[in-house]
């Protein structure tokens, strides 16, 4: 347990470094990731040893091999199950799981839906490239209908995940998304998924330069990034577009584009509230295909936030009054039990 | 009136009823009495898989063999003396195991068309009335119409008064053997004690039934059978999955460890859970996952984190855990897997009992993956096996996995319980920063070749575990073809050591060397030590060795096999461990095999041992 009284042992970015070659392709999202993280977490107040890495299976597994804590690089999905023991056994420990759109969403689906719901306070990194690296490229549970991949050379039939609304779905207490393109946007939300209490789910849209090169790059090239993406601030208007010339309105249920200026101010518009569950359902659904006309632009930063009890504390709660209702274990008295004889 | 008391050595009786008969709990109940009383005892709880079995058919026979006696008991019985038949499927279910003169007790009510009719028998054909049970003693009563006069006045509805019946029954059996009702009465109190209602409504009924066996002039012998002579000492009842989890609690204790246990529900394994839930006051988690492969990683992950980790399931689930079990032994880590055995493959047979998961556990992983083996021979025996796991596990910095089976997890017997302070130590010491600024080595051995256990949380000890091959010592990744035969190498023989500290086999029965020994592991000790103890008794040269320690073997398990001139394996598989044993010392054991989800019974391998010295 952190003790409040000593102060945390300062440590800086590079002391998270380790003695191991980053191995990821040169120009890998991943290499991005990795600097936001070591950049925000000495800010953080946590102390080295107390910071636990998990991962599962694929590029971005390889994460806790360049971070200078505790970690596991584990197997294929896992990562969510094995840091749900981890927490629950250690509540002291800040554990952060470092996933894929394959590890996290299709074969480790299951555990990352039971994780969110379960609410243990972890902050679960997915990176999401939409394609399967490690396996040297075919399409993901989040790749879009059609990819043509080499396992589906006539495109893929596959509806894909959106996993902002999955998790939604699951109930998850804190949804956000960013982006490897937007260092000082995924700081921020790094920081944020830290301060939660409780299961933070962040998706981050990572560029696989090797097998699915330009996969977002859409919403994080300068031509376009305005036009295409919605960056959401809590208590603050949904604004976006090249001159912050666009808004989104609700027309019932319904969200629409609305042009500012004519006879609509930013006041107009949706005022985004993090902690409002139904709009929060509205905006993970902004998940249009960009090429579609009429399309809504796609959101950034947090979507939702809860504060909902967490599995660790509780269970521990429930150690605690099982102490003080009956004292602490006896093992003899155990081993005895409720009725006994002997024999002479 | 005059009543005879004949007085006996054993009794096995066997309840029979539908699964909603509450027979389980009738033979719970005088089992209890009985081990209350000083008897040595046995049992076999038999119930079908399906919680609510079409009522009254075959298919929904449920059935509890106790075995108790004045006299050392080792098996639940082959044929039983008495059977209580609550309806005609009961009976057409049991009879074949109850021997030529024994006693039916048959509730009439359950022999109407109706049922007579679920149970599949003609038309016009009723034992109770053709005659065809001459051969045994029949005793039969309406137990429904009489639970009903008893509870006339009480005002409760038909179906609830016809949940009684089973007391009738258990009232008049305790008339029959002389037994007292105060422990029944103490567990209904504690029971229904918030229902007084139906508390009154049980015990009315309880003592209905031994009244009426006390009024009516037709019994005219009760039976007693004295207490046993077993070693002095203060006894218990056990059943195996509280043992295995008593076991693993004691381990936690021991060890100053939490005990973390993730697992998901299956049977016959799901006690386990049930009963370490129970005891959060020892600082016991447990973690009912969302599946099997969660279950055993989040226990990976406790282990990880510094705590006594723990996942419990049955073949099935097993073979979920699999790949887990692989990154386990990988990681190094502490991590006991407890199979309770069923029958196999696939769903196969989820209530009755097998030894099939032995190869499985032994050789079931991708790639060279060794993991030490050890199973339980009786329902006590889980707690001294259990407690093993753990102490291995903890030693070696090695997943373990322990083996019992349906057979001694839900079995019960008498348990001579120790005390805390005689079980052996297991000392746990977590890493430490050695302070002289020296790089952590995560995979540097001690003389066990153990590697280091450095918990989150310590200080300058950060490091990086993965199930990705690993240099030496260092533990970074390696593809380095001569290291990575080392490390195989290394896990082997880290494995083998074990055999350093574990004890030696020595035979239950018999001698270190003679004509024929019969070496069995699980759950088939009793049945082997009845057997060899009746061949012995008539002279034949045989003895009984019971393997605890599969992987590795006990050191001198080969002097011992080589010491005799026949070796037989009765196992209840098509012979797994016996392949494991001529592998190893290249002898021509034979096997005993029986695949049918059910126990030895002793006869069995009487026969073998007489078909093979004769």
């Amino acid at each position: 347990m952190e003790n409040p009284n000593i102060p945390v042992e300062k440590f800086t970015a590079k002391d998270l470094t380790t003695d191991q070659e980053v191995r990821w392709c040169p120009g890998c999202g991943d290499y991005s990731i990795l600097k936001q993280a070591q950049t925000v977490i000495p800010d953080l107040g946590i102390a080295r040893e107390n910071i636990v890495i998990i991962s599962g299976i694929g590029c971005s597994s390889r994460f806790p091999y360049y971070m200078e804590t505790y970690g596991m690089h584990s197997i294929h999905g896992r990562a969510t199950a094995i840091a749900s023991g981890l927490k629950a056994s250690r509540p002291d420990l800040s554990i952060w799981i470092v996933t894929g759109d394959g590890d996290g969403l299709s074969i480790g689906g299951n555990h990352t839906i039971h994780l969110l719901r379960r609410n243990f306070d972890v902050n679960v990194l997915l990176f999401n490239n939409e394609i399967y690296g490690l396996t040297k490229g075919q399409y993901s549970p989040t790749s879009e209908e059609g990819k043509v991949t080499k396992s589906t050379p006539m495109g893929s039939v596959d509806h894909p995940f959106n996993p902002i609304a999955l998790c939604m779905g699951a109930d998850a207490t804190f949804v956000a998304r960013s982006m490897d393109r937007d260092p000082k946007h995924l700081q921020s939300i790094l920081k944020r998924a830290n301060e939660h209490r409780g299961a933070s789910f962040v998706e981050i849209y990572q560029n696989c330069n090797v097998f699915n090169d330009g996969a977002f790059e859409v919403f994080t090239e300068k031509s376009s990034k305005k036009n295409e993406t919605l960056f959401m601030e809590s208590g603050k208007p949904l604004i976006f577009g090249e001159n912050s010339d666009k808004g989104i309105k609700l027309d019932g249920f319904t969200p629409v584009v609305v042009n500012l200026g004519e006879g609509v101010s930013a006041n107009d518009c949706w005022i985004h509230d993090e902690r409002d569950r139904v709009k929060a359902g509205i905006l993970s659904r902004f998940f249009d295909n960009p090429k579609n006309p009429n399309h809504l632009p796609r959101p950034f930063g947090v979507f939702y936030v809860e504060d909902r009890g967490c599995y660790e504390e509780k269970l521990q709660q429930q150690l605690t009054e099982a102490k003080s209702k009956k004292g602490d274990g006896d093992l003899d008295a155990l081993l005895r039990g409720r009725e006994t004889w002997t024999i002479n | 009136m005059e009543r005879q008391n004949e007085v006996l050595d054993n009794v096995i009786i066997k309840f029979a009823g539908d699964s909603g008969d509450g027979m389980q709990l009738t033979g719970t109940q005088f089992t209890n009495t009985a081990a209350l009383f000083g008897n040595d005892l046995s049992t076999f709880p038999d119930f079908p898989a399906e919680i609510r079995a079409p009522q009254g058919t075959l298919a929904g026979v449920s059935g509890y063999q106790l075995h108790f006696g004045s006299v050392e008991i080792f098996t639940p019985g082959d044929s039983c003396d008495v059977l209580v038949v609550m309806n005609a499927a009961a009976l057409k279910a049991n009879l074949r195991n109850l021997r030529k003169g024994g006693i039916i007790i048959a509730n009439t009510d359950g022999f109407d068309p109706k049922n007579l009719r679920l149970a599949g028998i003609p038309e016009g054909q009723n034992a109770l009335e053709d005659g065809s049970l001459e051969n045994y003693r029949v005793i039969k009563m309406d137990v429904t119409k009489m639970t009903r006069a008893a509870l006339a006045e009480s005002g409760m509805g038909t179906k609830e008064i016809d949940r009684a019946k089973n007391m009738f029954v258990l009232g008049f059996l305790y008339w029959m053997y002389n037994r007292p009702m105060e422990h029944t009465e103490k567990f209904l109190n504690e029971k229904f004690g918030k229902k007084p209602e139906i508390l009154k409504a049980n015990l009315d009924v309880l003592r209905a039934g031994y009244n009426f066996a006390e009024t009516r002039e037709e019994f005219t012998t009760r039976y007693k059978i004295g207490p046993a002579k077993m070693q002095p000492g203060t006894y218990r009842n056990i059943m195996g999955n509280q043992a295995t989890a008593m076991g693993l609690i004691a381990a936690s204790r021991k060890s100053g460890l939490q005990l973390f246990c993730g697992t998901y529900p299956i049977t016959p394994a799901s006690d386990i859970l049930h009963e370490l839930s129970r005891h959060k006051n020892f600082g016991v988690k447990t973690f009912q996952a969302e599946d099997e492969i969660a279950a055993i990683c989040s226990t990976i992950g406790a282990s990880f984190g510094g705590s006594l980790g723990v996942t419990t399931s049955s073949g099935p689930g097993i073979a979920l855990k699999t790949e887990a079990m692989g990154l386990a032994l990988m990681l190094e880590l502490p991590l006991v897997i407890v199979n309770v055995q069923r029958g196999g493959p696939s769903t196969g047979l989820p209530t009755k009992t097998e030894q099939s998961d032995l190869l499985q556990a032994v050789y079931g992983r991708n790639g060279e993956s060794p993991i030490p083996v050890i199973a339980a021979a009786t329902p006590s025996d889980c707690f001294h096996m259990a407690y093993e796991a753990c102490r291995i596990a903890l030693t070696s910095m090695t997943p373990v996995i322990l083996l019992t089976d349906g057979y001694i997890a839900n079995g019960a017997e008498p348990w001579q319980f120790p005390n805390s302070s005689d079980l052996a130590e297991i000392k746990v010491n977590f890493a430490k920063a050695s302070g002289d600024g020296t790089k952590f080595l995560p995979y540097k051995r001690d003389e066990l070749l153990s590697r280091p256990w450095a918990i989150p949380g310590t200080k300058d000890l950060e490091h990086r575990i993965g199930g990705l091959e690993k240099q030496h010592e260092t533990g970074n990744i390696s593809y380095d073809p001569a290291n990575h035969e080392f490390m195989v190498r290394m896990r082997e023989a880290k494995v083998d050591k074990i055999a350093d500290y574990i004890p030696d086999i020595v035979p239950e029965v018999g001698t270190n060397k003679g004509k024929m020994l019969v070496l069995g592991w699980g759950s088939t000790f009793g049945a082997i030590k009845s057997s060899v103890l009746k061949a012995r008794a008539q002279g034949y040269d045989v003895s009984h060795a019971h393997l605890r320690y599969i992987k590795p073997f006990p050191k001198n398990l080969g002097e011992l096999l080589y010491n005799f001139e026949h070796v037989l394996i009765p196992e209840l598989n098509c012979g797994q461990l016996i392949k494991v044993i001529r592998d190893k010392y290249l002898i021509p054991a034979k096997g005993l095999n029986k695949v049918q989800g059910l126990p030895f019974s002793a006869e069995e391998i009487f026969s073998k041992i007489e078909e093979t010295l004769k």
